[in-house]
């Protein structure tokens, strides 16, 4: 795992005595909350609807054991003994004293952890796969390159006021568990014919109130150009933004509005203007350090298969549920990778009590050479563990709650806070997981219909990811109701699409029905084991509107 | 938002723990929904947020806003939903927030 250095170290605790400050003034009133709230922002510090909310930055979703440890005890001593893990692969703190906020970013210095670029119109924490450096198909682990993203980024001055936020996403395999194509820049590694491994570039993809799919604007960009590369986009960017309109700030506007091809032909256009000046490049001494954190643990040689662990498997049917949904091959004979679910039925979806992540981190301190991952998905991964664990490791996760049998399935539901906590909401989020978890909770239906995304925001903001949720479920703001509206068809893998609006919008109690009703349908018309994203992409909205409005 | 109908009551954040407070009729604040004073009237309402002003500037409270109550007949509610769980706490955990009867654990007093 990546470990500061001596400029790390001294940059993040330099910015918690400042803000140590910073809170010392404003309590003292030297500080307006005018003044203030940019301040408490930069470090990750909102004022929710019942409390101050901190965010605290997992950088491309990796966590060592001690780093866990301390989330608990933050979790703990601090708040009121959980944490809410999100869709930007973050933990977030519901209840935190504005007083105490310096004491537990001081905590989390300890642990080389900081609520920075979690906020504010900066590049922000940089995303990537959860499976990174242990699934079988990856073509090469992306974290390197995401922390030196990081590094590169970090108070970078050019880009700390920037038109907009800015997100970076990074995945080193073909199959795209980390919604590039939904990002500010995306970016693939890919092999070229020659067999040179590179970036594919996308930019200018996002959520939010327009949702926009990314533009590939590079199909092969060598490594070694990467951040004279993205500086050039960030620069164009920087230079044509619009800050005259928040809605039209962010680059995925610029990037559609300008067409893929000019895009390209003015970040090209800047790229060789940089050449001209010093370009930025990084010594390739500098990529091999970081390269060299992220080496892959020392794997024993072992037999691929375990006969304890496939006894089990024959004998127990939950065992078996879970291995065959939360259990992923990994690329070292003998060794898998573990999804721990925090969607357990009726839950809320990414919660996770401060035993529990105590748990999580003995788990990966004895069984995963101390590594854990956060996922966009709002799911914890172990991911490096021996097969013959496996039994073992089931056992304790599912004696704490951690073991549910649903990746990827109907109830392994993303949602957002939702007004349930966030001040942004029109409507709440949680409860309408909770319901659609329990009413399709069955393991054998949930299998039946197989994977299945369903994704659901509390407003436009889209942190729940609905646009690409293969359902997605927004909720909107009817005189002071709550209604959802529902969507079709989305998705955020390497085929990513945005869904289409299946018509106006139901009450919580409806919507749980109409999704009940769709997921029917889906069984109907399904043909040869046709997924429900498969399915609808055959035979498009209307069979689906017809069942749902047709009686209207 | 809908727009804004009388009665009102008058919410903010205290500053050191973000807990929500109302307004209460000796101008002090409350954590609880039911000691917040309800305004009839447009101009008690606005005179309310004005003089709340005071105490923004004291650093007692941030985030001050008027929010529609409806009268029933076990007192007046908040109208919208968003403000009824601002006086409750989240639905999904009912064993946090203020219905879970540990307001207090926070301090009661805004000062
Ligand atoms: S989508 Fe809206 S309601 Fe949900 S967390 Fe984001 S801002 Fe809040």
């Amino acid at each position: 795992m990546y470990r500061y250095d001596e400029f790390d170290r001294t940059l993040v605790k330099e910015r918690v005595a400042q803000f140590r400050g910073q809170v010392a003034r404003r309590v003292a009133g030297e500080l307006t909350e005018d003044e203030f709230r940019p301040l408490r922002l930069m470090n990750g510090l909102y004022l929710q609807l019942h409390a101050y909310m901190l965010r605290v930055a997992v950088p491309y979703g990796t966590l060592s054991s001690r780093q866990m440890r301390m989330l608990a005890h933050i979790a703990r001593t601090y708040d009121k003994g959980y944490g809410h893990f999100t869709t930007r692969q973050n933990i977030q703190y519901n209840w935190p004293r504005l007083g105490e906020v310096p004491d537990i970013l001081d905590d989390l210095a300890s642990v080389e952890m900081h609520a920075i670029q979690t906020s504010g119109n900066c590049i922000r924490n940089v995303t990537s796969d959860q499976y990174a450096g242990a699934i079988a198909e990856e073509i090469e682990d992306p974290r390197p390159w995401a922390e030196l993203i990081r590094q590169w980024s970090t108070f970078h001055p050019e880009f700390s006021y920037l038109p907009r936020k800015f997100k970076i996403a990074v995945t080193g395999s073909p199959h795209d568990r980390a919604a590039v194509k939904v990002h500010d820049i995306g970016l693939d590694l890919v092999k070229s014919e020659a067999g040179e491994i590179g970036f594919r570039v996308h930019v200018g993809g996002g959520q939010g109130r327009t949702p926009m799919i990314a533009m590939t604007i590079r199909e092969f960009l060598p490594k070694a150009e990467l951040l004279a590369y993205l500086e050039a986009v960030m620069r164009t960017y920087n230079r044509l933004g619009r800050r005259d309109n928040l809605f039209k700030a962010r680059i995925k506007i610029l990037v559609h509005e300008t067409g893929q091809e000019k895009f390209r032909a003015m970040v090209d256009e800047e790229y060789a203007l940089m050449q001209g000046e010093s370009p930025i490049e990084v010594p390739p001494e500098e990529v091999a350090r970081i390269v060299a954190y992220f080496a892959p643990p020392a794997f024993e040689r072992l037999p691929d298969a375990d006969p304890a662990t496939d006894r089990l498997a024959a004998e127990d049917r939950d065992f078996a549920a879970w291995l065959r949904r939360n259990v992923k091959a990994h690329r070292a004979p003998g060794y898998a990778i573990v999804d721990i679910s925090l969607k357990p039925i009726g839950g809320v979806p990414g919660d996770a009590t401060a035993d529990q992540m105590d748990l999580v981190a003995d788990l990966a301190e004895t069984l995963s050479f101390d590594e854990l991952r956060v996922t966009h998905e709002q799911n914890l991964v172990l991911p490096h563990v021996r097969k013959r664990d496996l039994p073992e490791l089931w056992r304790r996760l599912k004696a704490a709650g951690l073991a549910t049998p649903n990746m990827g399935l109907a109830s392994d539901i993303i949602a957002c806070p939702g007004l349930d906590y966030c001040n942004l909401a029109n409507a709440r989020s949680i409860p309408i997981a909770q319901k659609l978890s329990e009413r399709l909770a069955d393991q054998a239906l949930q299998e039946d219909l197989g994977e299945l995304k369903i994704k659901i925001s509390g407003c436009i903001n889209a942190c729940g990811h609905h646009h690409v949720g293969h359902i997605g479920i927004l909720g909107v703001d009817r005189k002071g109701t709550e209604y959802y509206q529902i969507s079709l068809g989305g998705s955020a893998d390497e085929n990513t699409s945005l869904g289409e609006i299946l018509g106006p919008s139901f009450t919580e109690d409806d919507a749980v029905e109409v999704v009940d009703k769709i997921l029917g349908l889906y069984r109907e018309l399904r043909e040869n084991g046709e997924s429900f994203l498969q399915c609808y992409r055959r035979v498009g909205a209307r069979p689906f509107k017809e069942r749902i409005y047709g009686a209207h | 938002m809908a727009k804004a109908e009388l009665p009102q009551a008058l919410t903010a954040n205290r500053l050191g723990d973000g807990e929500v407070v109302y307004r209460t009729p000796a101008g002090a604040w409350s954590a609880r929904f039911a000691e917040a004073a309800v305004f009839g009237t447009k101009a008690d309402a606005e005179k309310a947020l004005a003089d709340a002003e005071a105490d923004v500037a004291a650093r007692r409270v941030v985030a001050v806003y008027l929010f529609d109550v409806v009268p029933g007949p076990n007192g007046p509610s908040p109208r919208e939903t968003r403000e009824v769980i601002r006086a409750k706490g989240p639905t999904v955990r009912l064993d946090l927030g203020k219905q879970a009867g540990n307001s207090a654990e926070h301090g009661a007093r805004a000062s």
